[in-house]
Protein backbone atom coordinates (compact mmCIF):
# COMPACT_ATOMS: atom_id res chain seq x y z
CA UNK A 1 0.00 0.00 0.00
CA UNK A 2 2.94 2.23 -0.16
CA UNK A 3 2.67 5.14 -2.34
CA UNK A 4 5.61 5.28 -5.11
CA UNK A 5 6.11 8.70 -6.95
CA UNK A 6 8.17 9.33 -9.62
CA UNK A 7 8.19 6.14 -11.24
CA UNK A 8 8.89 6.31 -15.19
CA UNK A 9 5.20 5.24 -15.34
CA UNK A 10 3.55 7.59 -13.48
CA UNK A 11 5.80 10.17 -15.60
CA UNK A 12 4.51 9.05 -18.91
CA UNK A 13 1.14 8.62 -17.28
CA UNK A 14 0.32 11.68 -17.50
CA UNK A 15 1.49 12.14 -20.87
CA UNK A 16 -0.83 9.79 -21.86
CA UNK A 17 -3.55 12.15 -20.13
CA UNK A 18 -2.70 15.00 -22.11
CA UNK A 19 -3.49 13.00 -25.84
CA UNK A 20 -5.84 14.35 -27.77
CA UNK A 21 -5.44 17.91 -26.14
CA UNK A 22 -3.92 21.20 -26.70
CA UNK A 23 -1.29 22.83 -24.40
CA UNK A 24 -1.06 26.18 -25.45
CA UNK A 25 1.84 28.68 -24.17
CA UNK A 26 0.95 31.52 -21.93
CA UNK A 27 2.86 34.48 -20.39
CA UNK A 28 0.67 35.33 -17.65
CA UNK A 29 -2.15 34.35 -15.74
CA UNK A 30 -4.99 36.17 -17.91
CA UNK A 31 -4.13 34.04 -20.88
CA UNK A 32 -4.06 31.00 -18.50
CA UNK A 33 -7.11 31.72 -17.93
CA UNK A 34 -8.14 32.07 -21.39
CA UNK A 35 -6.17 28.57 -22.41
CA UNK A 36 -8.07 26.94 -19.82
CA UNK A 37 -11.74 28.51 -20.59
CA UNK A 38 -10.91 27.40 -24.03
CA UNK A 39 -10.06 23.53 -23.08
CA UNK A 40 -6.70 23.62 -22.82
CA UNK A 41 -5.09 20.45 -21.59
CA UNK A 42 -2.55 22.21 -20.19
CA UNK A 43 -0.79 25.69 -19.99
CA UNK A 44 2.94 26.49 -20.67
CA UNK A 45 4.55 29.40 -18.68
CA UNK A 46 6.57 31.30 -20.07
CA UNK A 47 8.53 34.35 -19.94
CA UNK A 48 7.83 36.01 -23.97
CA UNK A 49 6.10 33.50 -26.38
CA UNK A 50 8.67 31.86 -28.59
CA UNK A 51 7.76 35.05 -31.75
CA UNK A 52 9.13 37.61 -29.53
CA UNK A 53 11.98 35.93 -28.50
CA UNK A 54 13.17 35.18 -31.63
CA UNK A 55 12.21 38.85 -32.86
CA UNK A 56 13.81 40.55 -29.55
CA UNK A 57 17.19 38.07 -29.57
CA UNK A 58 19.20 37.88 -26.34
CA UNK A 59 19.45 35.18 -23.81
CA UNK A 60 15.98 33.87 -23.34
CA UNK A 61 15.62 31.69 -19.99
CA UNK A 62 13.38 29.97 -17.35
CA UNK A 63 10.67 32.15 -16.64
CA UNK A 64 10.18 34.03 -13.25
CA UNK A 65 9.40 32.52 -10.61
CA UNK A 66 7.23 34.44 -9.50
CA UNK A 67 5.07 34.53 -13.04
CA UNK A 68 5.37 30.65 -12.76
CA UNK A 69 3.38 31.17 -9.46
CA UNK A 70 0.84 33.27 -10.75
CA UNK A 71 -0.17 30.82 -13.65
CA UNK A 72 -0.23 28.18 -11.21
CA UNK A 73 -2.84 29.82 -9.15
CA UNK A 74 -4.78 30.85 -11.68
CA UNK A 75 -5.56 27.24 -13.53
CA UNK A 76 -6.96 23.64 -12.41
CA UNK A 77 -5.21 22.60 -15.06
CA UNK A 78 -1.71 20.95 -15.47
CA UNK A 79 1.04 23.52 -15.74
CA UNK A 80 4.58 23.32 -17.90
CA UNK A 81 7.29 25.00 -18.16
CA UNK A 82 10.84 25.48 -19.97
CA UNK A 83 14.46 25.15 -18.91
CA UNK A 84 16.74 25.64 -21.39
CA UNK A 85 19.04 22.91 -22.27
CA UNK A 86 21.28 21.35 -19.74
CA UNK A 87 20.17 23.85 -17.10
CA UNK A 88 19.84 21.28 -14.52
CA UNK A 89 19.56 23.64 -11.90
CA UNK A 90 16.50 25.38 -13.57
CA UNK A 91 14.96 22.07 -13.18
CA UNK A 92 15.49 21.77 -10.34
CA UNK A 93 13.79 24.83 -9.44
CA UNK A 94 11.09 24.52 -11.37
CA UNK A 95 10.41 20.75 -9.82
CA UNK A 96 10.42 22.72 -6.11
CA UNK A 97 8.32 25.20 -7.15
CA UNK A 98 5.46 22.51 -8.04
CA UNK A 99 5.00 22.33 -11.91
CA UNK A 100 3.67 19.06 -13.24
CA UNK A 101 6.33 19.01 -16.89
CA UNK A 102 9.33 20.70 -17.42
CA UNK A 103 9.61 21.32 -21.01
CA UNK A 104 13.87 21.45 -21.77
CA UNK A 105 13.41 23.67 -25.00
CA UNK A 106 14.94 24.58 -27.79
CA UNK A 107 13.03 27.63 -27.74
CA UNK A 108 15.53 29.18 -24.64
CA UNK A 109 19.13 30.11 -25.48
CA UNK A 110 21.00 26.80 -24.52
CA UNK A 111 23.02 26.41 -21.19
CA UNK A 112 25.33 23.82 -22.75
CA UNK A 113 26.26 22.78 -25.89
CA UNK A 114 27.32 19.17 -25.16
CA UNK A 115 24.81 17.19 -22.67
CA UNK A 116 21.27 17.60 -21.87
CA UNK A 117 19.78 17.08 -18.22
CA UNK A 118 19.82 13.85 -16.80
CA UNK A 119 16.00 13.72 -16.39
CA UNK A 120 15.79 10.34 -14.78
CA UNK A 121 17.38 12.45 -11.40
CA UNK A 122 14.27 14.29 -11.03
CA UNK A 123 10.24 12.99 -9.82
CA UNK A 124 8.92 15.52 -12.06
CA UNK A 125 8.25 14.74 -15.58
CA UNK A 126 10.49 16.12 -18.89
CA UNK A 127 9.10 16.79 -22.72
CA UNK A 128 12.15 17.14 -25.02
CA UNK A 129 11.70 17.85 -28.53
CA UNK A 130 13.25 15.67 -31.35
CA UNK A 131 13.73 16.10 -35.72
CA UNK A 132 13.91 12.57 -36.19
CA UNK A 133 13.68 9.04 -34.06
CA UNK A 134 17.23 8.99 -33.40
CA UNK A 135 17.27 12.26 -31.01
CA UNK A 136 13.43 10.83 -29.51
CA UNK A 137 15.15 8.20 -28.44
CA UNK A 138 18.27 10.04 -27.27
CA UNK A 139 16.18 11.72 -24.91
CA UNK A 140 14.11 9.25 -23.65
CA UNK A 141 17.02 7.23 -22.97
CA UNK A 142 17.84 10.32 -20.93
CA UNK A 143 14.71 9.96 -18.76
CA UNK A 144 12.37 11.81 -21.20
CA UNK A 145 8.60 10.71 -20.31
CA UNK A 146 7.11 12.63 -23.78
CA UNK A 147 8.32 14.05 -26.45
CA UNK A 148 7.41 16.71 -29.01
CA UNK A 149 8.16 17.23 -33.11
CA UNK A 150 10.74 20.35 -32.82
CA UNK A 151 8.92 21.79 -35.66
CA UNK A 152 10.41 25.75 -36.20
CA UNK A 153 9.11 27.46 -33.41
CA UNK A 154 7.46 31.55 -33.45
CA UNK A 155 6.94 30.89 -37.48
CA UNK A 156 3.30 30.13 -37.60
CA UNK A 157 5.13 27.91 -40.46
CA UNK A 158 3.96 24.26 -39.97
CA UNK A 159 6.18 23.02 -42.69
CA UNK A 160 8.71 22.12 -40.24
CA UNK A 161 6.77 19.66 -37.61
CA UNK A 162 5.68 18.15 -40.76
CA UNK A 163 9.13 17.44 -41.95
CA UNK A 164 9.80 15.97 -38.25
CA UNK A 165 7.08 13.86 -37.77
CA UNK A 166 7.42 12.35 -41.49
CA UNK A 167 11.05 11.81 -41.05
CA UNK A 168 9.94 10.23 -37.39
CA UNK A 169 7.38 7.87 -38.93
CA UNK A 170 9.76 7.11 -42.26
CA UNK A 171 12.08 5.79 -39.39
CA UNK A 172 9.82 3.85 -37.39
CA UNK A 173 8.88 1.87 -40.50
CA UNK A 174 12.43 1.49 -41.71
CA UNK A 175 12.76 -0.24 -38.21
CA UNK A 176 9.69 -2.05 -38.26
CA UNK A 177 10.93 -4.07 -41.29
CA UNK A 178 14.57 -5.44 -40.20
CA UNK A 179 15.87 -8.33 -39.59
CA UNK A 180 16.92 -9.20 -35.96
CA UNK A 181 21.37 -8.76 -37.22
CA UNK A 182 20.40 -5.00 -38.25
CA UNK A 183 19.22 -3.35 -35.45
CA UNK A 184 22.98 -2.91 -33.72
CA UNK A 185 23.63 -1.38 -37.12
CA UNK A 186 20.34 0.59 -37.39
CA UNK A 187 20.96 1.95 -33.66
CA UNK A 188 24.52 2.85 -34.81
CA UNK A 189 23.01 5.05 -37.81
CA UNK A 190 20.14 6.46 -35.40
CA UNK A 191 22.80 6.77 -32.75
CA UNK A 192 20.09 5.58 -30.33
CA UNK A 193 20.18 2.79 -27.89
CA UNK A 194 19.44 -0.48 -29.37
CA UNK A 195 17.02 -1.91 -26.80
CA UNK A 196 14.94 1.17 -27.55
CA UNK A 197 15.21 0.65 -31.32
CA UNK A 198 13.52 -2.99 -30.61
CA UNK A 199 11.20 -1.77 -28.50
CA UNK A 200 9.92 0.83 -31.68
CA UNK A 201 10.05 -2.00 -33.83
CA UNK A 202 8.19 -3.89 -31.90
CA UNK A 203 5.40 -1.59 -31.16
CA UNK A 204 5.38 0.39 -34.22
CA UNK A 205 5.33 3.61 -32.79
CA UNK A 206 7.43 5.80 -29.89
CA UNK A 207 7.62 4.31 -26.24
CA UNK A 208 6.51 7.60 -25.10
CA UNK A 209 3.78 10.53 -26.12
CA UNK A 210 4.59 12.35 -29.19
CA UNK A 211 3.03 15.56 -29.08
CA UNK A 212 3.44 18.21 -32.71
CA UNK A 213 5.25 21.53 -31.65
CA UNK A 214 6.89 24.45 -33.71
CA UNK A 215 4.22 26.48 -36.52
CA UNK A 216 0.79 25.51 -35.30
CA UNK A 217 -0.84 28.27 -36.08
CA UNK A 218 -4.67 27.10 -37.22
CA UNK A 219 -7.05 24.80 -36.72
CA UNK A 220 -6.38 23.25 -39.92
CA UNK A 221 -2.41 22.86 -38.90
CA UNK A 222 -3.99 21.55 -35.68
CA UNK A 223 -5.45 18.18 -37.58
CA UNK A 224 -3.12 18.02 -40.21
CA UNK A 225 -0.57 16.85 -37.64
CA UNK A 226 -2.75 14.92 -35.84
CA UNK A 227 -3.75 13.15 -38.86
CA UNK A 228 -0.10 12.59 -39.63
CA UNK A 229 -0.07 10.66 -36.22
CA UNK A 230 0.81 12.70 -33.06
CA UNK A 231 -0.89 12.43 -29.96
CA UNK A 232 -1.79 16.09 -29.08
CA UNK A 233 -0.74 19.53 -30.34
CA UNK A 234 1.58 22.36 -28.47
CA UNK A 235 0.81 26.10 -29.60
CA UNK A 236 3.20 28.29 -28.74
CA UNK A 237 3.17 31.73 -30.39
CA UNK A 238 0.28 30.96 -32.65
CA UNK A 239 -2.89 31.94 -30.32
CA UNK A 240 -1.55 34.69 -28.12
CA UNK A 241 -0.06 36.43 -31.45
CA UNK A 242 -3.38 35.98 -33.16
CA UNK A 243 -5.88 38.89 -33.53
CA UNK A 244 -9.33 37.02 -31.88
CA UNK A 245 -7.27 34.75 -29.24
CA UNK A 246 -10.07 32.77 -27.21
CA UNK A 247 -11.92 32.04 -30.65
CA UNK A 248 -8.50 30.34 -31.80
CA UNK A 249 -7.90 28.59 -29.33
CA UNK A 250 -11.76 27.17 -28.98
CA UNK A 251 -11.71 25.93 -32.51
CA UNK A 252 -8.10 24.40 -32.44
CA UNK A 253 -9.07 22.55 -28.93
CA UNK A 254 -12.04 21.34 -31.36
CA UNK A 255 -10.32 21.00 -33.98
CA UNK A 256 -7.34 18.66 -32.21
CA UNK A 257 -10.73 16.02 -31.34
CA UNK A 258 -12.60 16.11 -34.21
CA UNK A 259 -9.69 16.03 -36.36
CA UNK A 260 -10.64 13.12 -39.21
CA UNK A 261 -14.05 15.12 -39.36
CA UNK A 262 -13.89 17.78 -42.24
CA UNK A 263 -17.76 18.98 -41.47
CA UNK A 264 -16.63 19.57 -37.95
CA UNK A 265 -12.43 21.37 -39.04
CA UNK A 266 -15.26 23.75 -41.63
CA UNK A 267 -17.17 25.24 -39.00
CA UNK A 268 -14.67 25.94 -36.41
CA UNK A 269 -12.37 27.66 -39.23
CA UNK A 270 -14.84 30.53 -39.75
CA UNK A 271 -14.71 33.93 -37.69
CA UNK A 272 -10.97 33.31 -36.41
CA UNK A 273 -9.75 36.58 -37.61
CA UNK A 274 -6.59 37.09 -38.39
CA UNK A 275 -4.26 34.31 -37.74
CA UNK A 276 -0.38 35.32 -36.46
CA UNK A 277 2.03 36.36 -39.37
CA UNK A 278 3.96 33.75 -40.72
CA UNK A 279 7.77 33.51 -41.82
CA UNK A 280 9.29 31.14 -44.92
CA UNK A 281 11.52 29.03 -42.84
CA UNK A 282 14.00 30.12 -46.52
CA UNK A 283 13.88 33.37 -45.40
CA UNK A 284 15.45 32.66 -41.64
CA UNK A 285 18.71 31.29 -42.59
CA UNK A 286 20.44 28.32 -40.76
CA UNK A 287 21.86 30.38 -37.80
CA UNK A 288 17.90 31.76 -36.78
CA UNK A 289 16.70 28.22 -37.02
CA UNK A 290 15.83 27.18 -33.50
CA UNK A 291 15.44 22.94 -34.21
CA UNK A 292 19.35 22.46 -34.47
CA UNK A 293 19.52 24.02 -30.42
CA UNK A 294 20.51 20.29 -28.72
CA UNK A 295 21.50 17.11 -30.72
CA UNK B 1 -20.34 -7.06 -27.84
CA UNK B 2 -19.86 -3.23 -28.59
CA UNK B 3 -18.07 -1.10 -25.93
CA UNK B 4 -17.92 2.60 -26.32
CA UNK B 5 -14.94 4.80 -25.19
CA UNK B 6 -15.71 8.55 -25.06
CA UNK B 7 -12.98 9.62 -27.61
CA UNK B 8 -13.08 13.74 -27.00
CA UNK B 9 -9.63 13.61 -25.06
CA UNK B 10 -7.32 11.62 -22.42
CA UNK B 11 -6.14 8.08 -22.83
CA UNK B 12 -9.18 6.60 -24.93
CA UNK B 13 -6.73 4.42 -26.63
CA UNK B 14 -5.84 2.70 -24.08
CA UNK B 15 -9.12 1.62 -22.24
CA UNK B 16 -10.13 0.16 -26.26
CA UNK B 17 -7.38 -2.12 -26.33
CA UNK B 18 -8.41 -3.01 -22.81
CA UNK B 19 -11.57 -3.85 -24.26
CA UNK B 20 -10.62 -5.43 -26.87
CA UNK B 21 -8.33 -7.77 -24.86
CA UNK B 22 -11.78 -8.98 -22.96
CA UNK B 23 -13.10 -9.65 -26.20
CA UNK B 24 -15.33 -6.66 -27.13
CA UNK B 25 -15.36 -4.51 -30.11
CA UNK B 26 -14.51 -0.85 -28.77
CA UNK B 27 -16.19 1.99 -30.40
CA UNK B 28 -14.37 5.63 -29.82
CA UNK B 29 -17.63 7.76 -29.32
CA UNK B 30 -17.54 11.76 -30.32
CA UNK B 31 -21.17 12.39 -32.01
CA UNK B 32 -24.25 11.09 -30.36
CA UNK B 33 -24.93 9.00 -33.49
CA UNK B 34 -21.99 6.46 -32.46
CA UNK B 35 -23.16 6.90 -29.03
CA UNK B 36 -26.35 5.52 -30.12
CA UNK B 37 -24.64 1.90 -31.05
CA UNK B 38 -22.93 1.33 -28.23
CA UNK B 39 -23.47 -1.38 -25.10
CA UNK B 40 -21.56 0.42 -22.44
CA UNK B 41 -19.61 3.04 -22.31
CA UNK B 42 -16.40 3.96 -21.40
CA UNK B 43 -14.98 7.46 -19.91
CA UNK B 44 -11.40 7.94 -19.97
CA UNK B 45 -8.82 9.46 -17.97
CA UNK B 46 -7.97 12.57 -19.21
CA UNK B 47 -8.36 16.25 -18.40
CA UNK B 48 -12.29 16.81 -16.46
CA UNK B 49 -12.29 20.59 -17.73
CA UNK B 50 -11.65 19.86 -21.60
CA UNK B 51 -13.46 16.62 -21.94
CA UNK B 52 -16.50 18.79 -20.06
CA UNK B 53 -16.35 21.05 -22.91
CA UNK B 54 -16.34 19.15 -25.50
CA UNK B 55 -19.18 16.81 -24.29
CA UNK B 56 -21.46 20.04 -24.19
CA UNK B 57 -19.83 21.16 -27.93
CA UNK B 58 -20.72 17.60 -28.81
CA UNK B 59 -24.43 17.76 -27.64
CA UNK B 60 -23.34 14.31 -25.50
CA UNK B 61 -24.86 15.42 -22.55
CA UNK B 62 -28.22 14.58 -22.53
CA UNK B 63 -27.77 11.51 -24.82
CA UNK B 64 -25.45 9.78 -21.69
CA UNK B 65 -27.54 11.04 -19.12
CA UNK B 66 -30.60 9.35 -21.05
CA UNK B 67 -28.86 6.18 -21.40
CA UNK B 68 -27.33 5.88 -18.09
CA UNK B 69 -30.79 6.78 -16.82
CA UNK B 70 -31.87 3.52 -19.29
CA UNK B 71 -29.46 1.10 -17.56
CA UNK B 72 -25.71 1.22 -19.76
CA UNK B 73 -23.67 0.04 -18.01
CA UNK B 74 -20.56 2.93 -17.71
CA UNK B 75 -17.10 2.89 -16.30
CA UNK B 76 -15.24 5.69 -15.33
CA UNK B 77 -11.51 6.49 -14.31
CA UNK B 78 -9.80 9.76 -12.55
CA UNK B 79 -11.18 12.67 -15.14
CA UNK B 80 -14.54 9.97 -15.82
CA UNK B 81 -15.07 9.93 -12.34
CA UNK B 82 -14.96 13.30 -11.94
CA UNK B 83 -17.58 14.16 -14.75
CA UNK B 84 -19.64 11.04 -13.54
CA UNK B 85 -20.05 12.69 -10.06
CA UNK B 86 -22.70 14.69 -8.94
CA UNK B 87 -20.76 17.10 -7.02
CA UNK B 88 -17.26 18.53 -8.05
CA UNK B 89 -15.86 20.69 -5.68
CA UNK B 90 -15.40 24.17 -7.80
CA UNK B 91 -16.54 22.99 -10.66
CA UNK B 92 -19.78 22.61 -12.33
CA UNK B 93 -20.83 18.45 -12.39
CA UNK B 94 -20.95 17.46 -16.58
CA UNK B 95 -22.98 14.58 -16.28
CA UNK B 96 -24.53 14.35 -12.31
CA UNK B 97 -24.88 10.48 -12.07
CA UNK B 98 -22.96 8.88 -9.46
CA UNK B 99 -23.83 10.29 -5.66
CA UNK B 100 -20.88 11.29 -4.80
CA UNK B 101 -18.75 14.48 -3.95
CA UNK B 102 -15.18 14.91 -5.24
CA UNK B 103 -12.36 16.93 -5.20
CA UNK B 104 -9.81 17.36 -8.13
CA UNK B 105 -6.45 17.47 -7.96
CA UNK B 106 -6.73 16.54 -4.51
CA UNK B 107 -3.23 14.61 -3.69
CA UNK B 108 -1.29 17.37 -4.78
CA UNK B 109 0.27 17.99 -8.02
CA UNK B 110 2.36 16.12 -10.28
CA UNK B 111 5.50 15.53 -8.17
CA UNK B 112 3.00 13.75 -5.75
CA UNK B 113 1.23 11.68 -8.55
CA UNK B 114 1.94 7.57 -7.31
CA UNK B 115 1.31 4.24 -8.22
CA UNK B 116 0.84 1.69 -5.13
CA UNK B 117 -1.34 -1.37 -4.98
CA UNK B 118 -5.26 -1.17 -3.95
CA UNK B 119 -7.15 -4.23 -2.75
CA UNK B 120 -10.43 -3.85 -4.10
CA UNK B 121 -13.63 -6.12 -3.42
CA UNK B 122 -14.15 -9.58 -5.56
CA UNK B 123 -10.54 -9.34 -7.10
CA UNK B 124 -8.11 -11.68 -5.87
CA UNK B 125 -4.89 -10.25 -5.91
CA UNK B 126 -4.34 -6.42 -5.63
CA UNK B 127 -5.05 -4.13 -8.15
CA UNK B 128 -1.86 -2.10 -9.11
CA UNK B 129 -3.19 1.52 -9.09
CA UNK B 130 -1.62 4.61 -10.76
CA UNK B 131 -3.09 8.14 -9.76
CA UNK B 132 -2.32 10.95 -11.54
CA UNK B 133 -3.17 14.19 -10.16
CA UNK B 134 -5.77 12.11 -8.73
CA UNK B 135 -9.18 12.92 -7.19
CA UNK B 136 -10.59 12.63 -3.68
CA UNK B 137 -14.17 10.85 -2.73
CA UNK B 138 -14.61 13.02 0.04
CA UNK B 139 -18.27 12.52 0.38
CA UNK B 140 -20.56 9.15 -0.92
CA UNK B 141 -24.25 8.68 -0.77
CA UNK B 142 -26.91 6.24 0.95
CA UNK B 143 -27.15 4.37 -2.64
CA UNK B 144 -23.23 4.09 -3.25
CA UNK B 145 -21.22 0.51 -2.58
CA UNK B 146 -17.22 1.21 -1.93
CA UNK B 147 -15.41 -1.68 -4.13
CA UNK B 148 -11.81 -0.21 -2.42
CA UNK B 149 -10.27 1.82 -0.18
CA UNK B 150 -6.85 3.58 -0.04
CA UNK B 151 -5.40 5.63 3.08
CA UNK B 152 -9.15 5.89 3.81
CA UNK B 153 -10.57 7.50 1.21
CA UNK B 154 -12.96 5.43 -1.35
CA UNK B 155 -11.23 4.77 -4.72
CA UNK B 156 -13.46 2.48 -6.70
CA UNK B 157 -17.12 3.33 -6.12
CA UNK B 158 -20.31 1.56 -7.47
CA UNK B 159 -23.71 2.51 -7.99
CA UNK B 160 -26.29 0.25 -9.83
CA UNK B 161 -24.97 0.26 -13.62
CA UNK B 162 -22.01 2.82 -12.89
CA UNK B 163 -18.78 1.81 -11.73
CA UNK B 164 -16.08 4.83 -11.16
CA UNK B 165 -12.22 4.32 -10.07
CA UNK B 166 -9.87 7.40 -8.98
CA UNK B 167 -7.22 5.94 -10.71
CA UNK B 168 -6.10 3.94 -13.94
CA UNK B 169 -6.47 0.44 -14.47
CA UNK B 170 -6.12 0.59 -18.25
CA UNK B 171 -2.77 2.34 -17.85
CA UNK B 172 -0.82 -0.96 -16.82
CA UNK B 173 -3.10 -3.15 -19.01
CA UNK B 174 -5.48 -4.38 -15.44
CA UNK B 175 -8.74 -6.16 -17.32
CA UNK B 176 -10.89 -6.67 -14.09
CA UNK B 177 -12.21 -3.77 -13.20
CA UNK B 178 -13.57 -3.37 -17.62
CA UNK B 179 -14.60 -6.71 -17.25
CA UNK B 180 -16.86 -6.01 -14.16
CA UNK B 181 -18.35 -3.70 -15.79
CA UNK B 182 -19.00 -5.49 -19.07
CA UNK B 183 -20.49 -8.37 -17.15
CA UNK B 184 -23.21 -5.73 -16.36
CA UNK B 185 -24.40 -5.76 -20.11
Amino acid sequence: MERETGTFRVKSGLAEMLKGGVIMDVTNAEQAKIAEDAGAVAVMALERVPADIRREGGVARMADANKIEEIMRAVSIPVMAKVRIGHFVEAQILQALGVDYIDESEVLTPADEEYHIDKWAFTVPFVCGARDLGEALRRIAEGAAMIRTKGEAGTGNVVEAVRHQRTMLRQIAWLQGLRPEQFVAAAKELGAPVELCRMVAEQGRLPVVNFAAGGIATPADAALMMQLGVDGIFVGSGIFKSENPAARARAIVEATTHYNDPDVLAKVSHGLGEPMPGIDIKELGEEALLQTRGW
Amino acid sequence: MKAGVLALQGDFREHAAVLAALGATPIEVRTPEELARVDCLVIPGGESTTISKLARSAGLVDPIRERAAAGMPMLGTCAGMIVMAKRVIGLEPLLDLVDITVRRNAYGRQVDSFEADIAVEGVDHPVRAVFIRAPIVEEVGPGVRVLAEHEGHPVVVEQGNLVVASFHPELVGETRLHAYVLEKV
